[in-house]
């Protein structure tokens, strides 16, 4: 009766169906260049934080009177701080290019039943931000 | 039926943060933290600054140049560490420090601006 059992092998089998798991590694982004700049542009907002929590430190120090706002001051010129801002400008330009570029994919725009080419929809974002720039400039400087 | 999600609130507040640290950060940051304590430029002096920064308007613009990139760092972050390290088990923990951080720094930054 046993012997029955052990004759068929298609009711039992040792081997077990293998889900279809891909493993990826926590470095799948080093690879190529497209997963790299994802991450580089998701970076960028780590020194988005940056930059506010230096703001707020900064009008912190203007509300505490003038010693202690050039005590943040003499704190901003200690090169670790200048080498950290120089590479989060760096990464916020990304951020800024990045974003600008995207907004064509995001929102296309069209005109006349025919989607307008994608410098043009950038194009008036690198106007705004240009304006923009010079505004705050003109603001804090005069 | 799917259940009703946040995620495109949550999303709407990324795209203006994004908006803003696109626009306003980059001219921001040079001035501040680069050309002034390098000297390549004259930064503006205590009395002038603190005045410029009591203005109403000022006030809002601060407010909303530090609130709005932090909810963009928020978004950004938290799926930073969800897809990029893939530390998906502590979702809810990343939520609430992300999130919360960004309502630390608006709460802050309104004390800051209202008793400067």
């Amino acid at each position: 009766m046993n012997q029955d059992a052990s004759k068929d092998p298609a009711s039992y089998t040792l081997y077990h169906p293998r889900w279809y798991r891909p493993q990826v590694s926590v470095y799948w982004w080093l690879g190529e260049w497209h997963y790299l700049k994802f991450i580089l542009r998701e970076l960028s907002s780590v020194f988005v934080a940056v930059f506010v929590v230096e703001t707020l430190l900064m009008v912190s120090a203007l509300r505490d009177g003038p010693e202690a706002y050039a005590h943040f001051q003499q704190c901003m010129r200690n090169p670790l701080v200048i080498v950290l801002n120089v590479v989060s400008f760096f990464f916020i330009v990304f951020h800024a290019i990045t974003w600008f570029n995207l907004a064509p994919s995001a929102m296309p725009v069209r005109v006349g039943g025919k989607k307008l080419p994608e410098v043009l929809v950038a194009a008036p974002s690198y106007v705004a931000w240009l304006i923009v720039s010079a505004f705050v400039c003109w603001v804090v400087l005069h | 039926m799917t259940k009703p999600s946040n995620e495109a609130f949550f999303w709407m507040l990324f795209s203006a943060g994004g908006v803003v640290a696109a626009l306003l950060i980059p001219v921001q940051l040079f001035l501040f933290f680069i050309a002034f304590p390098l000297g390549w430029l004259q930064a503006p002096a205590y009395d002038s600054l603190l005045s410029l920064v009591r203005m109403p308007l000022v006030r809002l613009y601060l407010f909303i140049l530090c609130s709005l990139p932090l909810f963009h760092w928020a978004h950004r972050f938290r799926y930073t560490l969800y897809d990029g390290l893939k530390v998906k088990h502590l979702t809810g923990l990343i939520f609430v420090l992300c999130y919360g951080g960004a309502v630390l720094g608006t709460v802050i930054a309104a004390y800051l601006l209202w008793t400067t």
